[in-house]
């Protein structure tokens, strides 16, 4: 490892008091922390649930059926005597899997594209763009529909298809910080130092540019569970015996006016988690005082 | 749409400007609208329907078509037989053949030989006169290979029909249909067939106006639009009116329709309503007469309604699992004996389907046409493990899985599940699911790329021989490897010949009970219909082939809601 | 303006070119043909089958074949519905989606428009928060959910509205149509608050007030052109968006609209629709993304000179 650098020192100083700030100002919207606190509940829950679930998964009571909540099912068991909440969780598990990983993904091919255009800049620039702009227009629910059929229903199509369409937002906002940084001194800095583009872009740039990656990858994980929810709604998503929260509310959407607590609770919980993750975007977005597109 | 609403909406550039304004106007025609929705909104379709005479059916899909020589679903022969009519029909009430295009028929000795006798007085829509030459020039039609009729096999008993249809030979003469004069046709068959009235019943044995289709294309063409509103010409009750796709189809009373005066129904209309819990809401406010299933989960609720318009009967179709018997762990018939014996079907029957089917022990429905399937095993966990364990398993040791393919449907599912764990619970195995969508689903089955496999055989026609020759060693949906000649003999030879119908009847029983002891499926129901009907309907009855004759349906135009 | 309406049109060529390549061979590599079904079928009469829709061509003939039909306009017969061809089917199911975008699209741009204009006329109070918590819910409630529950609440419990079908029964528009623009109106609204809070604070703005403009005629006269140039700039994703909303929608209210035709020709593999439709989709959301461009760019002409114009 080599010597501390004078962009190394600079960026931590920079980086402990942007951050601080940062925090400090989170706290304060109530919302955001809301946000923060749920979604942290979630998630912890989502990874204990094969130890903390009431039920097993797989456990059925043909004879019970479809009960409301009552003390031994608190939310209730759906048609084959199975526990919600069980249900729920192990949903969860899934829905918060592809939320995380499709944006990963998504997160993974956005920073490359946007940060190769943002430093070279010129004729290469103009052609990775363009390719974004083109992609933007398409409409993909039809090739993800397609794609799904095609290549029947599997979970690691599901994560690279869903990532292959939201990486666009992430391309275009790190390519315009990248724009931007690429002007200051310590990147000129570094070049003249002779260090190479890649190890520029990873060292220097990406993590000056967090900020704004930060805040979309915190709105790119709802969009993402939604997409999940509408494919497995239409029967190409997830596929049984898993399950995720966008199958339990379309089974629930069957049969909500007999048994309504099988639409409702899934219904709540995705909710509260979108409204989770969207709160602390915002939150997040003011902030690290961001600005950009509002889509 | 409401008036107030369609201010609303008349929307501008201008009006964004005055946006407050219009925000207000926005949230009153709403309110409006729905204050206007909720005031009640004049007659109900069934209300209309009883008092003009009017049909409302739901449908299910939207057709495929209605070339009764290509399309093969029954939403589609739900409309194909309002539209034309066979040499027979049937009493929806006994199921007895009667006289449709043909007034009478006459059977040979020896069973060869059926010649029927057309009513002179039936005509095309377009008011030309039928002919037998029309019922050879169809047939001919419906078995060419090039029409890429599904049905085809449905004509297999005339004579060299099979050969002409795989193109074994290319000169139809051979086959046994002849016009003896315009209104007589003498039909040769291969064997005595017992069924053959039944399936002159059957839309691939209808007959086809030959100019209107020749006015489009060539006699095999699938794609032309003959069948369109405007050019459909066919010879049954009803006329196409209308034909607005994914949204209704409008057929009207024919008045050159040889029996017109015994149509009571001055016309139906059919809607492809593909989601059942839309159906059933659609039937609760009064926009359908009857529709074409019911949600699972709304059973309970109608069957405690006094006066319930919910109808439960025996439907003429097995619901089973196909076992791949060239596949390990199925290649060994005690591991098939032990899956099926180890499968609770009054459980599962009375919990997850509501009560609303008939627990299956063999491939043929009982009843039908009054043969009774021989009942060669039961319920029977105790058995079922000692056979798992004389296979190799004990309690599930070594098992090396098995996978259930299906195809993607909420029912499918639920009884997929409930199955999976009885497995789990009885033997200790493991199943794993997989449900693939309708047409991989049917590659998977055809190629045999299964292990164990859904599958559903609705008869079409009424007689056990629908059933027992899929298990013939060539049969083309026997999809399981199980093959017997002895079993090939018993149906393809000996049942024909059989004396009388309790000879034939016991020779099919024998066949069947060796087919069972092999356990090359697992029966697991035999199929209901259920569905919802109006009380305002009659002469709906109900019959083992759910089979509808328009001509006997009347609207009760007096029927009054209670409350 | 024309130079750039041009150069846009050009580029939009080869893109349609590529989206109807892909999607031509993914279909034809999906498993399951579009005559598989239940009752075994012979083999010569499959054969049959395929000659007459060209399947036992080579791929490669098959694609140059189609693309020449496709000059003509001519999107092939429907594999499902044989009599039908691709065109009829697409002219009967367009419309109906058209109009529910079209309505969905309305609710969104006066719901939205107004929640964020109020809201951005006093930021951060209660004014600001009630408007944007409600957009949220537009956000964070799919359609897929919001669907059912209008459908339980107004259409079951209250029996005000119609649950299913288009045109078949008064009211039977208003559930789908705000069920598909709740999401939108969302958007529109976050859009439309940030360019009127940006614009609102422009010096041109503080002029009109000094010269004793009442606050409104300064609102609506000066502020709403240059504020919402975000939300004219955004129609063009939200149409596409409306879309593929519209499967979903489609699908829960029983519609009859191109969305479900596109989602049951998947599910059938009826290679022809799926391809006609994908053809159609696409070549109407880069004209309408053209459109929507070119509007922004009227509104502003700064956008004119920027790449990409968005």
């Amino acid at each position: 490892m080599d010597a501390p650098t004078i962009t190394d020192i600079a960026q931590a100083e920079q980086g402990s008091s942007l951050w601080r700030d940062a925090w400090l100002r989170l706290r304060r919207n109530r919302l955001a922390v809301f946000g923060l606190a749920v979604l942290t509940f979630f998630i912890v829950i989502a990874l204990l649930t094969p130890w903390i679930a009431p039920y097993a998964y797989a456990q059925q009571q043909l004879e019970l059926g479809a009960t409301p909540p009552s003390a031994a099912h608190w939310l209730g068991t759906d048609i084959f005597g199975r526990d919600m909440l069980t249900q729920i969780m192990y949903g969860g598990r899934i829905s918060l899997a592809v939320g995380f990983i499709a944006t990963s993904v998504a997160l993974l091919i956005g920073i490359t594209w946007g940060a190769i255009a943002g430093y070279f800049g010129g004729k290469v620039d103009a052609l990775m763009m363009r390719l974004v702009d083109i992609l933007y227009a398409l409409p993909f629910m039809i090739f993800i529909v397609l794609l799904m059929v095609v290549f029947g229903r599997n979970m690691l199509l599901l994560f690279l298809a869903i990532g292959a369409v939201e990486w666009l937002t992430m391309a275009r906002i790190m390519r315009s910080q990248v724009q931007s940084l690429r002007q200051q001194e310590f990147v000129e800095a570094a070049i003249s130092l002779g260090l190479s583009p890649a190890t520029i872009i990873r060292r220097h740039l990406v993590p000056n540019a967090l900020g704004p990656i930060i805040v979309y990858t915190t709105l790119t994980i709802p969009s993402v569970m939604l997409l999940e929810a509408f494919l497995s709604f239409l029967g190409l998503g997830v596929q049984p015996p898993q399950t995720s929260w966008g199958l339990l509310i379309a089974y629930g959407a069957e049969t909500m006016e007999e048994y309504p607590w099988l639409l409702l609770y899934p219904g709540l919980t995705l909710v509260l988690t979108l409204f989770s993750l969207n709160f602390l975007g915002d939150g997040l977005r003011d902030a690290l005082d961001v600005r950009g597109a509002k889509d | 749409m409401v008036p107030a609403a369609h201010m609303c909406f008349r929307y501008s550039l201008d009006y964004m400007i005055t946006m407050r304004l219009s925000a207000s106007r926005f949230f009153l025609s709403f309110i409006m609208a729905a204050t206007l929705a909720a005031c009640g909104s004049g007659e109900s379709n069934v209300e209309r329907g009883n008092r003009e005479g009017i049909l409302h059916v739901g449908n299910g899909t939207e057709p495929q078509g209605l070339d009764p020589h290509v399309v093969t679903g029954i939403p589609e022969s739900n409309i194909v037989s309002a539209l034309f009519e066979g040499l027979a029909v049937k009493n929806p009430y006994t199921l007895e053949s009667e006289p449709g295009v043909a007034q009478s028929w006459n059977i040979s000795e020896d069973g060869l030989t059926i010649t029927f006798y057309l009513n002179p007085e039936a005509r095309w829509s377009n008011g030309d006169l039928m002919t037998a030459n029309d019922y050879v020039w169809s047939w001919q039609r419906a078995l060419s290979p090039s029409m890429g009729n599904q049905y085809a096999y449905m004509l297999y008993p005339l004579e060299n029909a099979e050969a002409f249809a795989t193109g074994k030979i290319d000169d139809f003469s051979q086959v046994g249909v002849k016009a003896v004069d315009d209104h007589t046709l003498e039909v040769k068959l291969n064997a005595p067939t017992a069924y053959f009235i039944q399936l002159m019943d059957h839309q691939s044995t209808y007959a086809v106006h030959r100019p209107t289709i020749e006015k489009f294309g060539k006699a095999t063409d699938r794609f032309t639009p003959w069948t369109h509103v405007g050019n459909l010409v066919g010879n049954g009750p009803f006329r196409l009116k209308e034909w607005q796709l994914n949204r209704r189809i409008i057929v009207e009373k024919s008045n050159t329709y040889w029996d017109k005066d015994r149509v009571q129904l001055n016309g139906i209309e059919f809607y492809p309503v593909e989601n059942i819990s839309s159906e059933e809401r659609l039937f609760r406010v009064g926009q359908l007469h009857y529709t074409n299933s019911i949600p699972l989960d709304k059973i309970p609720v109608y069957r405690a309604m006094e006066n319930s318009p919910y109808v439960n009967a025996p439907y003429l179709g097995t619901y089973y699992y196909l076992l791949n018997t060239n596949e390990p762990p199925l290649d060994d018939v005690r591991v098939r004996q032990a899956l099926s014996l180890a499968v609770d079907r009054e459980q599962l029957n009375n919990t997850v389907l509501h009560g609303t089917n008939i627990p299956a022990y063999g491939i043929t429905p009982p009843g039908t046409l009054g043969y009774q399937p021989p009942k060669v095993f039961d319920y029977n966990v105790a058995r079922a493990r000692q056979l798992l364990t004389e296979a190799g398993y004990p309690d599930g040791a070594g098992w090396p899985g098995l996978e259930l393919k299906y195809n993607t449907s909420e029912s499918h599912l639920k009884i997929a599940v409930a199955l999976q764990q009885m497995w789990k619970d009885a033997l200790n195995i493991d199943i794993t699911l997989a449900n693939q969508e309708w047409k991989v689903y049917l590659d998977s089955v055809d190629q045999m790329d299964f292990q164990m496999a859904r599958r559903g055989w609705i008869g079409d026609y009424i007689d056990p021989n629908n059933f027992l020759d899929l298990f013939l060693c060539d049969g083309g949906n026997n999809n399981t490897g199980f093959c017997d000649p002895l079993y090939d003999d018993m149906i393809l030879r000996q049942a024909p010949r059989a004396a009388s119908r309790e000879q034939r009847y016991a020779i099919f029983a024998a066949a069947e009970r060796r087919l069972m002891e092999q356990m090359p499926i697992i029966p697991i129901y035999t199929y209901t219909s259920n569905q919802l009907i109006h009380p305002s309907v009659q002469g709906r009855p109900s019959n083992l082939m759910n089979h509808v004759n328009y001509k006997y349906i009347t609207l009760d135009s007096n029927w009054q809601a209670e409350e | 303006m024309w130079r750039f309406i041009g150069f846009r049109l050009l580029q939009s060529i080869p893109v349609l070119l590529v989206v109807i390549t892909v999607t031509f061979f993914l279909v034809r590599l999906a498993p399951g043909g579009p005559f598989s079904s239940e009752k075994a079928v012979i083999p010569e009469v499959k054969a049959a089958l395929e000659e007459q829709y060209r399947l036992n061509l080579p791929m490669y003939e098959q694609y140059i074949a189609y693309l020449a039909d496709l000059a003509e306009g001519d999107l092939g017969p429907s594999f499902k519905y044989p009599g039908r061809s691709v065109n009829e089917l697409i002219a009967a199911g367009f419309p109906v989606t058209a109009e529910l975008g079209f309505y969905a699209l309305l609710v969104a741009i006066s719901i939205g428009g107004i929640a964020g204009i109020v809201a951005s006329l006093r930021p951060n109070s209660a004014q600001d928060y009630i408007p944007m918590s409600v957009a949220m819910i537009g956000i964070c409630v799919p359609s897929l959910l919001m669907g059912p529950i209008l459908i339980l609440v107004f259409g079951i419990y209250l029996e005000w509205l119609p649950v299913s079908g288009w045109g078949d029964m008064p009211g039977d528009k208003i559930l789908p149509a705000i069920t598909l623009g709740s999401t939108y109106a969302a958007y529109i609204a976050r859009l439309s608050r940030a360019g009127m809070l940006e614009v609102m604070s422009q010096d041109y703005i503080r002029t009109a007030r000094a010269k004793g403009l009442p606050e409104w005629q300064v609102v609506v006269r000066h502020g709403l052109r240059g504020g919402l140039i975000p939300v004219v700039a955004f129609l063009g994703p939200a149409f596409a968006g409306l879309l593929s909303g519209s499967f979903v929608v489609e699908t829960i209210f029983q519609i009859p609209g191109l969305g479900r035709f596109y989602v049951q020709a998947a599910f059938n593999r009826d290679y022809t629709m799926i391809l006609g439709a994908t053809v159609f989709l696409a070549t109407l959301i880069i004209v309408f993304n053209l459109l929507s461009d070119i509007l922004a760019a009227w509104m502003n002409p700064r956008l004119r000179s920027q790449y990409g114009g968005r």
